[in-house]
This record gives structure tokens, C-alpha cells and sequence, in this order.
């Protein structure tokens, strides 16, 4: 494989670098948010049973966490995390083209 | 004469609703598999559907797909049978969507291979790796086919009564067989997004006409007593009307509460007081989600259906709205198993297909008791729902098998110079051959569980090829050896336990005692998720950091295509660069 052309700005480290950091901060950081709701209520059953135990309309507090409420939640994370991931894309292209035209004469 | 009259007589027991509605299903599967074969011509059209599915369409049979005779009727039973604690399974299904969409789907759509083997071998440089995939998809593919081909043959036996198993199990897997070797991905993407929505209207429509006659979900819960609850209705709640618990059935208290029956047996099998065996089943709940949601998004035939997106970006938006359709479809089988408990508690006196299994079957004829057909046609839909789902789930999985089969096992293994010609009769052909297994297969497993099944496939998917992907795609010192180590490690222990579970459950190996001294143990061995996931990703790790030398030279360019937007053109750039190059890693 030919060496990657030094002033070449998108093949460079430091752009591989920026890239896959910041997708990872943000894939993370949503996944962040998801682990804390399902790894929670567990432990939210575990030690404050009476309170997760608590009637809603007929419901248990932790049965209408887990068997409704649940799905709108994860799609909120999603729904941020494709907005962001576009942004970012378009972010990332912007960059790499600015740097182009940087290095053209 | 006399013999045609005898292999008719099964019609014989059959309510004429259910039969229109499951033959209505079946008819407009394979019309529209017929229609669908004229337009896919082109290889490309048979292996990823000509790339060009749109969101819409893509999102609808990825659901389609994923919704399987499980989903459909083994959840609303496994609510009804172990109550709260079989909630994690709806939740964590739809839930491994959003790990698939937050680490793998973009770059593995970006990286542009048909199959995962080919992901394997692009991302490694090693052909030896393919064919370790390949065997793994195939594995993981039948695994997942048995619970299906179960599915078709209890449905079948409980609408036609008198038709034997392997009846039905023949009768589904001619059809769907057929269709994929007529129409290919493409013919198949159509079919299964009509199979969704078909699924959601039959799983919708009878609750809300149940919940307007019989009162609402809210109601039928609250008629549970919970541990913690003060005696009598509460002011606000309804009552509902409500037939006796059968013997069997599990306590109200247990039932409604976490760390019920489900989570809890190993530990009471060791005859621990309830107190005692909280934490066990802690461990348990927790092994269970990492199982689904990892499982999910290891499942070859949901990872193949990215390829089948234009670019990353709809690659993106098609996880969304899979997550927002099958989110909403999962709310409501729960919703049967609620109402079942209160309605119908005589089907917690059989076990498997005969109890609570068929619930979903089942419980729309309790209208009947008002009087009117209206429960016969409920039930008929239902019954066509389930149909839908057992035949798109082991249509996506043929798909996949046979895209193995030939694409990377013909096409690039045993004739890497075969024409496109050649390759598409071969599609044919491998669908015909894994149609066959599989049905052959699907014969034998009767007196298996759906759900038990399901569940191997899942904590197996979920300790090799989540690892696999997840690490390949983010961490840049993977090398081939490490990779093949950590997904046969982990996947072979987790095959390990689930076999030793299944031989002591089937009573070939006596471990009772062995049990009963180590609830853990049994946990551990039960639902291994928890120690198999960690233990697949260490050993890439240990095996990668010793064979550092190997990792592939130009793994920078791979990983700049796998991360870098597609505006910038950089996969072109890689093709042309890997074709210049001879073939000598």
C-alpha cells in the first residue's frame, strides 16, 4: 500500500483520531443513558420494592417503567443519537473539505 | 379415493374462520413472492436486494422479520405463566436494536460487504476467517430455524386438530422455501413488510376488543394483589371480572412482583427462603438482559438486512423506525398474557403448546361466549398473525443460510471465478438444499420449548458475534487470531452450558443434586451471557495484544472507511487500491 501523502489532511492520524473519538463519545454517551434505565430498575426493584410496587391506574409503578414506558425512552435516545451522528457526519465532511482546499494551490 | 378422504379428514375440526384467515396469509405470501420473483433478475437483487430498498419498505421487513412465532406467542404465554420477570424479553428484544444502531449498523453498512463472512475476511485480510464465519451463520441460522419450524408445527396441529407435527413443519417450509428460491432478498423484502403489518393488526385488534368488553390492561393488573399492596380495590381501578386460578398457576404476589417464578426456580430448587434468593435472581434478570440485548444485535440475518440499505445515513434511519415499530408491536403481547390470567386460567393446567403457549390463539373465542362469530373471526386473525411470523422469520434466516451458502461457500471458496450466472442458479440451489435441512431439523425438535430455543441462539449470537463486531469495528489492534479465539471461545462456552442445561433437563444427565447444592451454578450455566460476553472480548483482547505483529498493514485505511462519511468517497479509493495490489497478505 502506497504511503498516505503527508499534507494529505484526510488520510492523516489525527483525523482517524478526531473521527473515531468523537463517534465513540457519542455512541457512548448514549449508550450511557440507556445502561443507567436498564440497569437500574433491577436494582430499583431490589432495594425500594414497595415504592416500585406503588399503583398507577391498576399498574405497578415498575411494571408500567418496564412494559410501556420503556419503548418511548429508548426511542428519545435514539432519535437524539441519529441527530447528532448526521450533524456529525456533515461536521466531519466540512472539515475535511475546508482542509482540501487548504492544501490545493 | 379413500386416501385423499383421509388426508382431508384434519379439515374436519377446523373452525372455518381460522382456516380462511391462516389460508388468505398464505395465498397472498406466495402471490406476492411470485410477483416480486419477475422483478429480481440481477445477483445483487437475490443476495442484498439491489442495495436499493427504501427506509420505509427496509424498516417494515426488518420487523417483519425479527417479530417471530416467539415474539408473537411466546411472550404473551411466558407473561401469563411467570408474570413480571418475562417482561425483560419484549423490552431487551427491541432494546438490542438501539446497541446494533449506537456501535455497529453505520460502519458496517460503510464498509460495504453481501454477507458478514465477507466483513470478516475484508476487515482481517484472511480467508481462513471467512470460513470460520461462515460455519458460525450456518450454526447460529439452524439454531434459530428449530424454534421456528416448531412454531409452524404446534400452529398448524392446533387449527387443523388431527394434522400430525411434521405436517406443518413440511407444509411452511415448502412455502417459504419456494418464495426465497423464486425471489431472492428482494422477493422476500416485500413479503415480510407485509407480514408486519399483518402481525400488527392481528396482535391489536383483538385487545382493544377485548379490553372495550372485558375492561383495560390497568383493570386486569390491578385485580393482582401484590406484596406491597393495601387489601381491597383501590378507588380509582375497576374491577374486572375474574375466573379462578387454576392450581398451578403462580401466587398473585409473586407474579406481579420482580424476582418472581421465573428468575427465582434455581434458587427455591435449592430450597432458599425468598429472602435468600433475591440476589441470585438479580444475577439472574441481569444475565438475561445482557443475553437478549447483545443477541439481538449479533443475530446474522438482522445484520445482513443492513446491507440491503442505500448508505449509512438510511442505514441509520431504518434502525430508527425498526425500533418504533417493533416498540409498539411489543407492548401489547403482554397485554394477552394479563388478560389471559384472569380469563382463561385453565390453560396454566397444560405446559408448552398446550398452555399458555397458545394463549394468543386462544383467548379471542371467549367472545364467542357473548354470543356472535365475532371470537371465531378474532381468533382466525390472530392465528394468521402467527403464521406471518413464523414464515417471514424463517424466510430472513433461509436468506441468510443460503447467502452463506452461496455466496461465500460457491462463490468465493470452492469457484472464486464463477460467473453471475452461475452464482444466481447456486442461490437456487443452497435455497433449496437449507430449505430441505432445516425442515428435516424442525421435524425432530417437538419436544423442545420455543423459548428455550430461542434463548440459546440468542446467548450463543451474543458471545461470539457481538464481540466480533463490536470490537472489530472500534478497536484497531484486533488481529485475525484474536478475533477467531474470542468468537469461538465465547460461543462454544455458551454452547457448552445450554447443552449441559438441556441434557440434565431432558433428564439424559442427572445434575438434580449437582443443582440443588449450586444454584449458581446453575444460573451461571443457564443464562451465561453474564461471564461469556466479558470472556469472548478478554480473549481478543490477551490473543491480539500477543500477536500484535499481525495485525493487517493497512489497518488504518480500513478503519478510516468504516468511520469516514460516504461523501468523502474514501471506500471507492480502498477498492481500487486493494485491486492494484495482489492478493499476498
Amino acid at each position: 500500500m502506497p504511503l498516505p501523502d503527508p499534507d494529505d489532511s484526510v488520510h492523516s492520524e489525527a483525523f482517524l483520531r478526531s473521527l473515531m473519538r468523537r463517534q465513540l463519545t457519542l455512541s457512548i454517551s448514549c449508550a450511557a443513558a440507556f445502561l443507567i434505565v436498564v440497569l437500574g430498575l433491577p436494582l430499583a426493584n431490589y432495594f425500594a420494592p414497595e415504592l416500585m410496587a406503588t399503583r398507577v391506574g391498576g399498574f405497578t409503578l415498575t411494571w408500567l417503567l418496564l412494559g410501556v414506558l420503556f419503548f418511548p425512552a429508548v426511542w428519545v435516545i435514539s432519535w437524539t443519537f441519529i441527530r447528532r451522528s448526521i450533524w456529525l457526519e456533515e461536521d466531519e465532511v466540512r472539515q475535511a473539505e475546508a482542509a482540501r482546499r487548504r492544501t490545493e494551490p | 379415493m379413500s386416501a385423499s378422504l383421509r388426508t382431508l379428514a384434519f379439515l374436519d375440526g377446523a373452525d372455518p374462520w381460522i382456516l380462511a384467515f391462516s389460508l388468505v396469509t398464505v395465498v397472498v405470501t406466495i402471490w406476492m413472492g411470485f410477483r416480486s420473483a419477475k422483478k429480481s433478475k440481477t445477483a445483487s437483487d437475490f443476495f442484498v436486494a439491489g442495495r436499493s430498498v427504501s427506509v420505509g419498505w427496509n424498516a417494515s421487513a426488518i420487523s417483519g422479520e425479527y417479530l417471530s412465532a416467539a415474539s408473537f406467542m411466546g411472550i404473551a404465554g411466558m407473561v401469563m405463566s411467570a408474570g413480571y420477570d418475562a417482561l425483560w424479553y419484549p423490552v431487551c428484544y427491541a432494546c438490542g436494536y438501539l446497541f446494533l444502531l449506537l456501535f455497529i449498523a453505520g460502519p458496517l453498512r460503510r464498509f460495504g460487504a453481501y454477507t458478514i463472512p465477507d466483513f470478516a475476511e475484508g476487515r482481517f485480510d484472511s480467508p481462513l476467517f471467512r470460513k470460520i464465519a461462515v460455519c458460525f451463520v450456518l450454526f447460529i441460522g439452524f439454531f434459530y430455524t428449530m424454534p421456528q419450524m416448531k412454531g409452524a408445527g404446534t400452529t398448524l396441529a392446533y387449527i387443523f386438530p388431527g394434522m400430525p407435527y411434521w405436517g406443518g413443519v413440511v407444509l411452511v417450509g415448502a412455502v417459504i422455501t419456494l418464495n426465497v428460491a423464486l425471489g431472492g432478498m428482494k422477493g422476500i423484502t416485500l413479503v415480510q413488510a407485509f407480514q408486519y403489518w399483518a402481525k400488527m393488526f392481528a396482535i391489536s385488534l383483538p385487545i382493544f376488543i377485548l379490553m372495550s368488553v372485558y375492561g383495560s390492561y390497568g383493570a386486569h393488573l390491578g385485580a393482582n394483589k401484590g406484596a406491597h399492596l393495601p387489601d381491597g380495590p383501590s378507588a380509582q381501578v375497576q374491577t374486572v371480572e375474574r375466573k379462578p386460578l387454576a392450581p398451578k398457576a403462580p401466587g398473585d404476589a409473586s407474579w406481579i412482583s420482580p424476582f418472581g417464578p421465573l428468575t427465582t426456580k434455581a434458587a427455591k430448587a435449592a430450597g432458599l427462603s425468598s429472602e435468600e434468593s433475591r440476589p441470585y435472581s438479580l444475577v439472574y434478570t441481569y444475565s438475561l438482559i445482557m443475553a437478549l440485548v447483545c443477541g439481538t444485535a449479533g443475530l446474522p440475518h438482522i445484520l445482513v438486512r443492513f446491507y440491503t440499505n442505500p448508505d449509512g445515513l438510511a442505514a441509520k434511519r431504518t434502525t430508527m423506525w425498526v425500533m418504533v415499530l417493533i416498540g409498539v408491536f411489543y407492548v401489547f403481547p403482554p397485554v394477552f398474557g394479563v388478560l389471559g390470567r384472569n380469563l382463561m386460567p385453565d390453560l396454566y393446567a397444560g405446559s408448552g403448546a398446550k398452555g399458555t403457549d397458545k394463549i394468543v390463539l386462544e383467548l379471542p373465542r371467549i367472545l364467542n361466549e357473548r354470543g356472535g362469530i365475532l371470537g371465531s373471526v378474532l381468533s382466525g386473525i390472530t392465528c394468521a398473525g402467527a403464521f406471518a411470523a413464523f414464515m417471514s422469520t424463517f424466510s430472513g434466516l433461509l436468506v441468510s443460510m443460503t447467502g452463506a451458502l452461496a455466496h461465500d461457500v460457491y462463490g468465493r471458496i470452492l469457484q472464486p471465478h464463477s460467473t453471475a450466472d452461475q452464482r444466481l442458479r447456486m442461490f437456487k440451489i443452497s435455497a433449496v438444499i437449507v430449505g430441505a435441512v432445516a425442515t428435516i431439523l424442525g421435524t425432530q425438535v417437538e419436544q423442545l420449548q420455543i423459548n428455550f430455543m430461542v434463548g440459546q441462539a440468542f446467548a450463543i449470537a451474543a458471545a461470539s458475534y457481538f464481540p466480533l463486531l463490536f470490537m472489530s469495528v472500534w478497536w484497531r489492534g484486533m488481529t485475525m487470531k484474536g478475533a477467531a479465539t474470542g468468537m469461538l471461545g465465547g460461543g462454544l462456552a455458551a454452547l457448552a452450558c445450554t447443552t449441559v442445561i438441556n441434557l440434565s433437563d431432558l433428564k439424559m444427565v442427572d445434575l438434580a443434586r449437582f443443582w440443588v447444592a449450586h444454584p449458581m451454578a446453575r444460573i451461571l450455566c443457564e443464562q451465561p451471557a453474564i461471564w461469556t460476553v466479558p470472556l469472548a472480548i478478554v480473549l481478543m483482547i490477551v490473543v491480539s495484544k500477543l500477536t500484535q505483529r499481525e495485525v493487517p498493514t493497512d489497518v488504518q485505511m480500513k478503519m478510516l472507511v468504516l468511520h469516514a462519511p460516504e461523501k468523502l468517497g474514501l471506500k471507492q479509493e480502498y477498492i481500487e487500491e486493494h485491486q492494484s495490489v495482489p492478493a499476498g497478505h
